[in-house]
C-alpha cells in the first residue's frame, strides 16, 4: 500500500513544484536549477517506488478513493502491475529529462513558459496511469494534453509553432471526445464510471467492437496512429527538446497504456475481427511513419515521424496479442503482449536519447536542418557516440534493445499459423512483411540522420563553431545509452519483470527466462527459437579484438593522411556532399512515387548562362490532402453557411428551438 | 572435458569459415575466367591479395573520423560471428542457440549499417551514392528475407537453424513446392545482399554503376583487407545458409564423433563447390541491371516467398 501513497505524494509534489515555478521564473537561472532539480528527485523516487512494486508485489493491487471529483464517485486511484510498469516508463523518462534539462534548460530564452508546465505535464501523465475511474481518467488525460499543449506553445512567436499548437489542440480535443464516447458506452445506462464496475459488467460484442474503434481513434490519435498522426510531427519538435523527448518517448506510451487498459483489461474479450483492424492499422502506421521520416530533413521532425513508426510496431504487437487472446491461445498472446511492453520500454529509452542528442546539436549549432550540419563527430565526440548507440538501437540491430523486442514480435508473427481464421492467417504474414520493411527503412533512415548530421564535412558556419554540450546533458544521454545496451544484452531479466503484467491482464505468461542457460531467451519452448544478446555482444567484441590484435601482428600499422580520393574527382565545396534529400532519393523513387507522388524537377540554365541548376522535389502528403484538407474545407464551408443563423429575429430563434425540440422528441419516441 | 571438446568443435567451425571464405571467392573467379576462356588467377589469389593489403600502409582522408577506422573491425566481427553460427558440417554445436535465422540476418544488417555510415564519413559524392543505394537494396531485400524465414519456419516449426536443418534432413519432408519457391527467393536475396551480378558488379570500378564498391571507395590497406574479407565471409555465409536450409543431407549431428564431422565437412565442401560453380555460371550468363530495375528483381523474391507461405497455408504438405 505504501507504494501507492508514495506515487500520490510524488504527483502532489510535482503539482506543488508547478505552482512554485510561476513566481520563481523571474530569476531564470536559479529557477531552472531548482525546478529541474526538484522534478529530478521526485521522479527518481517515483521510479524507484514503481519499480519496487513491479518487482516485489506485482501480483497484488492497491486501491484508494479520494474524496475529490464527482461527489457520488470520488477519485479512484489504483496501482497494479500494468500501472506500475507504465509509471516506471514515465518517471524514468521524467528523471532523465530533468537531468538533461539541468544543462539544456539554461539555453531556454523563455523559461517562464516552460518551467511551470513541465512538472504539471509529468504529474498529468502519472495521474492518467493511476486513475481508476472514467471521470478522473478523462480529467487527467485532458490535464496532460493541455500541459503539453502549453509546452508546445512555449516558443509561440514562431508561426509554425502556433500552427502546430492549433492542430494539436484540435486533434487532442477530438481524441478526448472519442474517449468520452467510449467510456459512455462502457458505463452503459447504469452509469458505472468506476473501472472495477466496468470490468465486472458484461459488454455485448457490438458495444465491445465500437469501444475498441473509439479507443483506436481516441488513444490512437494521441499515440500517432496513421491517419490520425498529423499533429505529432508538428507538435513534438516544436517543444523544447527535453519536452519533445517526453512527448515522443513517454506521452505516446500513456496513450498506449489507455488502449491496453480499456481493450485488454476492461472490455473483456472482443470479437477476433477487431484484432485485424489493429494489426492492419499498426502495420500501415509502421511502414508509412518511417517513409515520412526518410523524406524529412529536419532532425527533430525525422525523430517525431520515427515515433509514429514505433507506435505502429507496438500496435502490431498488441493486435497480435488480441488475435491470440480472442482465439484462446494464451502463450502466443503472452509473447506478443510481452513484446509490445518491451518495445514500449525500448522506445522510451532510445527515443529520449535521440531527442536529447538532437537537442544537444540544436543548442550548440542552433540548427535542426540536417542539410546545414555535418562533421559533428569531430566537434561533439561524446554526443556522437551516444547518438550512434541510439541510432543502432532504434534500427533494431543486435546486440541492442530495439532488436530484442522486434525479434520477439517476429516470433509472435511466426505463431500465426495456429490461428483458425483465414483472414488473420493471411493478414499476419503480410503485416510481418510490412514490419520487416519498416525495420530496414528505419536502418536507412538512421544511416541518413547520423550520416548527414554527424559525418562528412561541415556544411555551414554554425557547425564549425560547435563544441561539446554540458555535463548534465551528457550524463543523461550516457545513462540512456547504457540502459539501451543493458536491456539488449540481458533481455531475459526484462521479460521476467514484464511477466506479472501478462499474468494480470491476459491470465497467462511466458516461461521464466532468467533460468535459461547462459541467459539466453527462449520465448516458446517447443519452437527452440532462441536468442542470446549477451553472447552475441561478447562474440562481436572478442572477434573484433582478435582481428585487431592479429592485424597488429601482421600489418605495418602505418597510417598516412591525405586528401580524399573520390576516384580523383575532388569536390572542394562541402555543399556538394550527399544531402538528406539526396540520400533518400533512391528510396523516394522506389516507394515515394506511389506514397507521396514524389517527383524531382531539375531546372537547367540555358547554354551560356552561368546560373546554377536547380533541383526541386515535389512531395504530396496524401493523407493531409485527401482527408484533412477536404475535411477542413467542409467545416469551413458549413460554418460560412451556418453564419446566417447568427442574424435571426427573436421569432426565428424561438421557432428554431421549437423545431429542434419536436425533432428530438420524435426521435426519442421512434427509438424507444 | 566435454565442454572443452565442445568449444573446440565450435572453434573449428569458426576457423573453417574463416579459412574457406577467400577460397570460395577464388574458386568463383577461376570458374568465371575459364567460362570466359581466360586462364584466370590462381585459386589462392584472394589470400595473397588480402595479405598484400594487410601489409600496405593505410591512406586516410584528412577528415576521416574514428568511426571510419573502427567500422572495418565492427563489420568484420559481426559478419564473422554470423558466419560461424550457420551450421556447416554439423548441427547443434555448442553455441548454436545463440542466434536463430532472424538474428543472423540482423547481424548482417548491423554490418551493413556501419559500412553505410563509413561511406558517409569522408563526405565525397561516391560514398553517399554507394550508401544510399545500399540501404535501398537492403530495404527491398529484408521483407523478402522475412518471407523466406516465414516459409521455412512454417515447414520446420522453428527459426533455429540447427532444428530446421535436422528437420529437413529427416526423410519426412520430401520435395515441397513451397521450399522450392523459398529457395529461389533466397538465391535472389543472396545475389542482392552480396553485391553480385545482376544487382551489382563485384569487379567494377566504373563510377556510376557501382554500389558496394562506391561505398568503400576511400578504404585502403588493412582496412580494405578486412572489408574484402568480410564480403567474402558473407558470400560463404549465404551459400552455407542455402545449403543448410535446403540441402542439409549428410550434415553431422552434434556429438556424432569426428568421423561424422569429417563426412559432413566433405559433403559440405562438395555442396559449396557446386553452389560456387552455379553462381559463376549465372554471373557469366547475365548482365548487370540498372539500379532502378532492382526493385522488380527483389519484388519477385518477395512474391515468391509470399507464394510459398500461402501455399503452406493451403496445405501443410505442399
Amino acid at each position: 500500500m505504501t507504494e501507492l501513497a508514495v506515487q500520490l505524494g510524488c504527483v502532489a509534489a510535482l503539482l506543488a513544484v508547478a505552482v512554485v515555478a510561476a513566481p520563481l521564473s523571474r530569476t531564470p537561472r536559479l529557477a531552472t536549477a531548482i525546478i529541474y532539480g526538484a522534478t529530478l528527485i521526485v521522479c527518481a523516487v517515483a521510479t524507484a517506488s514503481a519499480l519496487t512494486w513491479l518487482l516485489l508485489h506485482a501480483d497484488a493491487a492497491a486501491e484508494r478513493v479520494l474524496p475529490i471529483g464527482l461527489p457520488w464517485l470520488g477519485a479512484h486511484l489504483r496501482l497494479d502491475a500494468l500501472a506500475a510498469f507504465f509509471l516506471v516508463v514515465i518517471n524514468l523518462g521524467g528523471t532523465l529529462a530533468s537531468l538533461y534539462a539541468l544543462g539544456y534548460g539554461r539555453h531556454e530564452h523563455a523559461p517562464h513558459r516552460v518551467l511551470p508546465f513541465y512538472p504539471a505535464f509529468l504529474a498529468g501523465m502519472n495521474l492518467v496511469v493511476l486513475a481508476a475511474d472514467a471521470f478522473s481518467y478523462l480529467l487527467s488525460w485532458e490535464f496532460m494534453s493541455l500541459a503539453s499543449w502549453a509546452l508546445v506553445m512555449a516558443h509561440h512567436r514562431d508561426a509554425s509553432n502556433r500552427r502546430a499548437g492549433y492542430v494539436y489542440l484540435v486533434m487532442a480535443s477530438f481524441g478526448t471526445l472519442m474517449l468520452l464516447l467510449a467510456f459512455g458506452l462502457l458505463a452503459g445506462s447504469a452509469g458505472n464510471y468506476d473501472f472495477a464496475a466496468i470490468r465486472a459488467a458484461q459488454h455485448t460484442p457490438y458495444v465491445a467492437t465500437l469501444v475498441l474503434i473509439l479507443l483506436l481513434l481516441g488513444a490512437g490519435s494521441k499515440a500517432g496512429l496513421v491517419p490520425l498522426h498529423v499533429w505529432l510531427p508538428l507538435a513534438h519538435p516544436a517543444a523544447p527538446s527535453h519536452v519533445s523527448a517526453l512527448m515522443s518517448g513517454v506521452m505516446t506510451k500513456v496513450a498506449i497504456y489507455g488502449f491496453i487498459r480499456v481493450v485488454f483489461d476492461l472490455l473483456g474479450t472482443p470479437d477476433w475481427s477487431t484484432s485485424g483492424i489493429v494489426l492492419a492499422l499498426g502495420g500501415v502506421t509502421a511502414a508509412l511513419g518511417i517513409l515520412y521520416a526518410l523524406m524529412e530533413k529536419d532532425l527533430k521532425r525525422l525523430l517525431a515521424y520515427s515515433t509514429i513508426e514505433n507506435v505502429g510496431i507496438i500496435f502490431v504487437s498488441l493486435g497480435l496479442a488480441l488475435a491470440f487472446q480472442t482465439n484462446h491461445q494464451p502463450i502466443p498472446a503472452a509473447l506478443a503482449f510481452t513484446a509490445a511492453l518491451f518495445h514500449v520500454l525500448n522506445h522510451s529509452l532510445f527515443k529520449s536519447l535521440l531527442f536529447f542528442g538532437a537537442g544537444a546539436v540544436l543548442s550548440v549549432t542552433g540548427e535542426r536542418d540536417m542539410d546545414r550540419l555535418g562533421g559533428l563527430i569531430h566537434r561533439m565526440p561524446f554526443t556522437s557516440v551516444v547518438f550512434l548507440i541510439g541510432s543502432v538501437a532504434i534500427s533494431a540491430l543486435p546486440p541492442f534493445n530495439g532488436f530484442v523486442s522486434e525479434w520477439l514480435i517476429f516470433q509472435a508473427v511466426l505463431q500465426s499459423p495456429q490461428l483458425p481464421q483465414w483472414g488473420l492467417k493471411i493478414l499476419v504474414p503480410a503485416v510481418g512483411g510490412l514490419m520487416a520493411l519498416a525495420a530496414a527503412l528505419a536502418a536507412a533512415c538512421f544511416v541518413k540522420a547520423y550520416g548527414v548530421t554527424f559525418l562528412g564535412r561541415p556544411r555551414g558556419a554554425a557547425t564549425l563553431a560547435a563544441k561539446e554540450v554540458d555535463r548534465f546533458s551528457l550524463a543523461a544521454m550516457a545513462i540512456l545509452a547504457a540502459l539501451c545496451l543493458l536491456a539488449g544484452v540481458l533481455p531475459g531479466l526484462v521479460m521476467d519483470a514484464l511477466a506479472p503484467i501478462a499474468t494480470e491482464i491476459l491470465g497467462s505468461r511466458l516461461a521464466p527466462q532468467s533460468g535459461m542457460a547462459w541467459l539466453s531467451i527462449v520465448p516458446i519452448a517447443q519452437s527452440h527459437s532462441s536468442y542470446n544478446g549477451l553472447l552475441v555482444a561478447v562474440f562481436i567484441a572478442v572477434s573484433a579484438s582478435l582481428s585487431f590484435g592479429a592485424i597488429r601482428l601482421v600489418s605495418s600499422g602505418a597510417v598516412r593522411r591525405g586528401p580524399a580520393w573520390g576516384c580523383g574527382f575532388t569536390d572542394p565545396v562541402p555543399l556538394a556532399q550527399y544531402s538528406a534529400a539526396g540520400f533518400a532519393q533512391p528510396i523516394r523513387r522506389v516507394f515515394g512515387t506511389l506514397m507521396f507522388r514524389a517527383r524531382d524537377h531539375v531546372t537547367m540554365p540555358p547554354p551560356g548562362d552561368i546560373a546554377p541548376a536547380r533541383l526541386r522535389i515535389e512531395l504530396h502528403d496524401q493523407i493531409w490532402e485527401r482527408i484533412y484538407a477536404p475535411l477542413a474545407g467542409g467545416i469551413m464551408a458549413a460554418s460560412v453557411r451556418l453564419n446566417r443563423m447568427q442574424l435571426l429575429t427573436i421569432r426565428g430563434y424561438l421557432s428554431l428551438v421549437f423545431v429542434t425540440l419536436v425533432t428530438l422528441l420524435l426521435v426519442l419516441a421512434i427509438w424507444t | 572435458m566435454d565442454v572443452i571438446a565442445d568449444i573446440a568443435v565450435q572453434g573449428v567451425q569458426m576457423l573453417l569459415v574463416f579459412l574457406l571464405a577467400p577460397l570460395l571467392t577464388g574458386f568463383i573467379r577461376k570458374v568465371k575466367a575459364r567460362l570466359q576462356r581466360r586462364r584466370g588467377p590462381s585459386l589462392l589469389q584472394p589470400y595473397r591479395d588480402l595479405i598484400r593489403l594487410l601489409r600496405k600502409e593505410v591512406v586516410l582522408a584528412d577528415n576521416a573520423s574514428w568511426l571510419f577506422r573502427a567500422v572495418p573491425y565492427v563489420t568484420f566481427a559481426a559478419i564473422w560471428v554470423a558466419a560461424a553460427l550457420v551450421p556447416t558440417f554439423a548441427t547443434g554445436l555448442l553455441f548454436n542457440w545463440t542466434a536463430d535465422l532472424i538474428v543472423i540476418v540482423a547481424l548482417l544488417g548491423t554490418a551493413r549499417f556501419f559500412l553505410a555510415l563509413a561511406g558517409m564519413d569522408i563526405g565525397t559524392s561516391f560514398g553517399g551514392i554507394g550508401s544510399s543505394r545500399e540501404v535501398m537494396i537492403a530495404a527491398l531485400a529484408e521483407p523478402a528475407m522475412l518471407m523466406i524465414v516465414f516459409c521455412v519456419a512454417l515447414v520446420a516449426g522453428s527459426t533455429h537453424l540447427s532444428t530446421v536443418a535436422n528437420y529437413i534432413a529427416s526423410t519426412a519432408v520430401g520435395l515441397r513446392v513451397s521450399l522450392g519457391l523459398a529457395m529461389i527467393a533466397l538465391v535472389i536475396v543472396a545475389l542482392a545482399e552480396n553485391a553480385r551480378i545482376p544487382v551489382d558488379n563485384p569487379s567494377t570500378h566504373l563510377e556510376l554503376t557501382m554500389v558496394h564498391e562506391a561505398m568503400i571507395l576511400e578504404y585502403s590497406g588493412r582496412h580494405l583487407a578486412l572489408i574484402e574479407y568480410g564480403a567474402q565471409l558473407k558470400l560463404l555465409l549465404y551459400v552455407s545458409l542455402i545449403v543448410c536450409l535446403f540441402y542439409p543431407w549428410g550434415i553431422g549431428v552434434f556429438g556424432a564423433g569426428p568421423v561424422a564431422y569429417l563426412a559432413g565437412a566433405a559433403l559440405y565442401l562438395f555442396k559449396i563447390t557446386i553452389a560456387g560453380f552455379l553462381l559463376a555460371m549465372f554471373e557469366t550468363a547475365t548482365a548487370k541491371m540498372r539500379v532502378f530495375r532492382v526493385p522488380q528483381f527483389l519484388g519477385a523474391a518477395l512474391m515468391l516467398g509470399l507464394l510459398g507461405t500461402l501455399l503452406l497455408f493451403v496445405s501443410k504438405g505442399l
